[in-house]
């Protein structure tokens, strides 16, 4: 049959297309791609030991948090937030965030790049490294 | 009346518990996050080549394409090149036209009968289309989509799709549009199924199976993305190490709902070459669709073409040779 | 048979709502006035085909006379034709159930019966193709909607398989276009096996084999009847024509379906062949050998329609012939567009088809060397060959009946719509949904034009009558046109029951008609001996 060359090309472009992700990394990927970053923590984290919530929780809800935090300060005009351990923290994520983590590119962005993220934090607030 | 729905419905949530509690009671989290998920795609890539080749291996022995408008003939009239395509050139639009925009589901009517019991009307009706296509188109972006848990660095086309499906901005995290049609569409295919008399009439347990799955697979997905997080980053890290061979599960938890959804998915995987589901293949293979209407004018070879006996000229004269003299026909031998 | 009801009844009767048992375990109703007669054991005999246990039978029968092996034969059969055939493989696979095609089927439509939805007809080949040939149907069974093969079974498809007239309005539809026609073909061909085939197909197949035509007109009766048109083309028109037969050297073979030779109103559209040839002066021929388009060994297998159409060729290489020209027949054509060429090709004779009086050369006909004769007669109204006076066909207004082979197996559409227009003044269109590529079928295609199924056939009509009578009620049409032989047969009880006052022609008919011939009398007759206008009527009266 002439249409079977046809059919198998098809079949092999197609196979082709779904099994993008393994020649991708092969070829295109770094080596410590199944490594996930980790986030790096600046001296100044380290001292904290524990930020506003549990790391576990932080790992997933900080957005929901910063979030929250717009909505209290720009709607409310409150800027304290109480934290379940029943410490206070000012609700402002340029000087409460970033006064610990200082390093965006080594903190927030590892992370989000890793997973394709883009937040719209940085569309209106500058961050450090920018500012000197 | 039918009980198809129920036994599916009861199925997808058994396995759905049984991946749940196996990750996450039972530290199976290897069997769930990474044999099942090898295993269902080796099935997934020898069922599918199987079953094509199966398919390839039998001819085509007539040209039978359904013309759905004018032929080519008298250079004056005017020739519908797509619904009775000539070249192979016209085939391959009228293919793409069906496989991309499903064309023959968008000619559907719903035939009824008038008020006054005597007179058939028709109505085209655009439903099936629409959630067909919802279903579908969604289903295709939110697989390009989970490539950014599959590819590292990112690939532009990946960030691109999520750009223009998040362009909403709305929700937090930012909502995909794809992942709600997804749920919307399966779920509208599958009211269909339960609504419709003639559709619950014809519906078989292979029909709802494949959708409380893919419902399954949506849910679960849009809960881990905006109700119940779960830790992106390790996600990946798994992920990135089947995509490596290099599978891990990584530590600290990712949570029982992310088993559940990578165990449909398997599930569905590799039950699609021996499904219905393989209409993503066969849509390609029909020969009343995929034919050019041209069988007058170039000859189409049936490799099994064999002889047969028929009732020869000669035969036929020695049987009425007599009478066809008498009525002063002409015959080969006085 | 019961009395079939007036037509009303019938239709206030039709019940679409759905049973409470699942179809599996529904029997088919095998009672008398549902099924169309087996066939008597000689024309089995006759064609070497495999013949039941015994001659005398009745599908109401608890027991068929079947050989005792009859699933192997069943299940090898099949196995048979999933090798031969990828287009079943696929139409066994991929069906989704969408439901896209479940109320297009006409017989769906007129008898609400669910086992007539196209998707449920292939199921019931689909059960058993899964149950017998896949994996997941061999471990899940009837969960994943297998069914072992039973007598129940083969009931089944005999009552199902011979309620589809192949018409692939259903297959239009279907986004993956599955085509019931050909899961019909293949029951039928599953059940012709055991020899459980119609009278109704397995007689004409038996005539046609023997005599070259269905109706087994042998060639000197053959002779005699086209004589006889040509004594009545002459009272109406004073022309005498005297074509010629079997002859050798001619440029054209003419092929009809025999159907136009032997009942009206298919006659007078002979007539009308007869009448054009003779105004264009065509050196064509006609053959008491392949004195047959039809095939109704299309309604039986693949193998029975390849034996009956070995003459057409055979024939035309005897003669000498440059190119065969065909008449009005729906399913002669589907046979001669998509599969003879391939059965009995390629055409060793002749050269492509070019009309003799326009020159057109029919490249779309050059490999099979066979042209329509709407296709011919619209090039040769196009090229201004025919003197024509299209009032005489003032008193028929006329709609179009597109024969669901020429349309949906070849894409015939326009050219007979341009003769029409070309032939009369008063032409009117049916609604868009039922014309065309999504044209109803008459309701006795692919062989059930029986008797003995007469309601079926009626209720299966419904929805081409249905449209017909919208035009009568609108614009008064009164004349439903086709090119086929089956739709001559079929369509006037149909239209006598449900649309009375709507008669049936060929288009080459009112060609006929409106053809002005060399040397002919004043006509005041049609070709059915009728006035040609009503006032001619009352003017001879008074």
């Amino acid at each position: 049959m002439n249409d079977k060359n046809k059919i198998i090309a098809g079949l092999i472009i197609f196979f082709v297309v779904l099994l993008f992700p393994f020649w991708f990394n092969l070829i295109f990927g770094a080596a410590d791609a199944a490594t996930a970053p980790e986030p790096e923590l600046t001296d100044k984290a380290k001292q904290a030991e524990t930020c506003v919530a549990e790391t576990d929780y932080m790992r997933t809800e900080h957005m929901q948090i910063l979030d929250q935090w717009r909505d209290m300060v720009t709607r409310d005009g409150k800027r304290i937030y109480k934290a379940e351990n029943g410490k206070e923290y000012e609700a402002s994520l340029s000087n409460t965030c970033m006064d610990c983590h200082s390093n965006k590119e080594k903190f927030c962005d590892s992370c989000h790049n890793y997973t394709s993220v883009d937040p719209y934090c940085w569309d209106c607030h500058t961050y450090p490294e920018e500012t000197e | 009346m039918n009980a198809a729905y129920l036994y599916s419905l009861i199925a997808v949530v058994l396995l759905g518990l049984i991946s749940y509690a196996g990750a996450e009671a039972a530290g199976l989290e290897v069997l769930f996050g990474v044999i099942i998920p090898y295993l269902a795609l080796i099935v997934f890539l020898i069922g599918f080549a199987n079953k094509i080749l199966d398919w390839t291996k039998s001819p085509v022995p007539f040209r039978i394409p359904t013309t759905m408008g004018q032929q080519k003939s008298l250079p004056w009239i005017k020739h519908n090149k797509f619904d009775s395509p000539y070249t192979t050139g016209q085939v391959v639009i009228r293919m793409v036209l069906e496989i991309l925009l499903f064309r023959s589901l968008l000619k559907n009517l719903r035939t009824g009968f008038g008020k006054d019991g005597q007179k058939i009307t028709y109505k085209w009706v655009v439903w099936l289309w629409l959630f067909a296509l919802m279903f579908h188109y969604s289903f295709l972006v939110v697989v390009i989509r989970h490539l950014r848990f599959f590819a590292e660095p990112v690939p532009f086309f990946v960030t691109m799709i999520e750009r223009v499906d998040g362009m909403l901005q709305i929700m937090l995290p930012n909502l995909f549009i794809s992942g709600v049609v997804l749920l919307a569409g399966a779920s509208l295919l599958l009211l269909r199924r339960v609504l419709l008399p003639k559709l619950v009439y014809i519906s078989r347990p292979a029909d709802f199976f494949p959708l409380f799955l893919i419902i399954g697979i949506a849910v679960t997905g849009l809960m881990m993305r905006y109700v119940s997080k779960v830790d992106v980053v390790r996600v990946k890290e798994l992920t990135m190490g089947l995509a490596t061979f290099q599978p891990s599960i990584p530590e600290g938890t990712i949570g029982g709902l992310f088993y559940v959804h990578l165990f449909f998915v398997s599930l569905l995987v590799a039950y699609i070459p021996f499904s219905k589901l393989m209409h993503m293949g066969g849509v390609f293979l029909s020969p009343t669709r995929n034919l050019p209407n041209n069988s007058r004018a170039k000859r189409h070879v049936n490799p099994w073409n064999y002889p047969v006996k028929t009732h020869t000229y000669e035969e036929y004269e020695d049987d009425f040779r007599d009478k066809m003299k008498e009525a002063g026909l002409p015959v080969e031998k006085e | 048979m019961a009395e079939t009801p007036k037509p009303e009844k019938l239709f206030q009767n039709i019940d679409h709502s759905l049973p409470d048992e699942p179809w599996e375990e529904i029997p088919p109703d095998l009672s008398e006035g549902r099924f169309c007669y087996p066939t008597k054991k000689k024309n089995l005999n006759y064609l070497d085909l495999p013949a039941t246990t015994q001659d005398e039978w009745s599908p109401a029968d608890e027991e068929w006379p079947i050989p005792d092996n009859w699933k192997e034969i069943i299940h090898e059969g099949f196995k048979d034709r999933l090798e031969k055939y990828r287009s079943l493989k696929i139409f066994m696979d991929v069906c989704v159930r969408c439901g896209a095609c479940a109320d297009k089927c006409h017989f769906f439509i007129g008898t609400g019966d669910p086992k007539n939805m196209p998707v449920l007809r292939a199921e019931l080949l689909r059960s058993v193709y899964r149950n017998d040939f896949t994996t997941a149907g061999k471990i899940l069974k009837k969960i994943n909607g297998g069914r072992p093969l039973t007598k129940q079974v083969l009931k089944e498809w005999f009552s199902y398989f011979y309620q589809c007239t192949e018409c692939r309005r259903c297959s239009v539809y279907c986004p993956y276009g599955i085509d019931t026609a050909e899961v019909t073909m293949m029951g039928r061909e599953l059940l012709s096996l055991l020899g459980l085939n119609i009278n109704w197909v397995l007689e004409p197949v038996a005539n046609c084999f023997r005599t070259g035509n269905h109706l087994g007109i042998q060639p000197h009766a053959f002779k005699d009847m086209v004589d006889f048109f040509c004594d009545d083309i002459e009272e109406i028109t004073g022309v005498r024509i005297n074509p010629s037969f079997n002859r050798k050297g001619a440029e054209i073979l003419f092929i009809v379906p025999s159907g136009d030779v032997f009942a009206d109103p298919g006659t007078y559209t002979f007539m009308g062949y007869l009448l054009l040839f003779e105004h264009l002066g065509l050196d064509y021929t006609l053959s008491t050998y392949a004195s047959e388009g039809g095939n109704f060994g299309l309604f039986t297998s693949s193998e029975v329609m390849k034996r009956l159409n070995a003459k057409m060729y055979a024939e035309a290489r005897r003669l000498g012939v440059k190119w065969i020209l065909g008449g009005e027949c729906g399913h002669m054509w589907r046979v001669i567009n998509q599969y003879m060429d391939t059965m009995n090709g390629p055409a060793d004779f002749g050269e492509v088809p070019k009309s003799p009086i326009t020159g057109t050369v029919f490249e779309n006909a050059a490999s099979t060397r066979m042209v329509h004769i709407t296709e011919f007669t619209a090039d040769l109204l196009r090229n201004n060959k025919l003197k024509l006076d299209p009032s005489r066909n003032d008193k028929h207004v006329v709609t179009f009946h597109d024969s669901c082979n020429p349309s949906r197996a070849m894409g015939l559409l326009d050219e007979p719509r341009y003769v029409l227009n070309g032939v009369c003044n008063h032409f009117y269109e049916m609604p868009e949904n039922t014309i065309r590529e999504q044209t109803f079928c008459c309701g006795s295609g692919s062989g059930l034009n029986t008797e003995e199924i007469m309601e079926l056939r009626l209720l299966g009509g419904l929805p081409r009558a249905n449209a017909v009578k919208h035009v009568h009620d609108t614009f008064g049409v009164n004349m439903l046109s086709c090119i086929c032989a089956i739709d001559r047969a079929a369509l006037p009880p149909l239209m006598d029951y449900w649309v009375p006052g709507v008669g049936v022609t060929g288009i080459h008919e009112l060609v006929g008609n409106a053809l002005v011939m060399d040397g002919e009398i004043e006509r005041t007759m049609d070709l059915r001996f009728e006035p040609l206008n009503e006032e001619t009527e009352e003017d001879a009266d008074e």
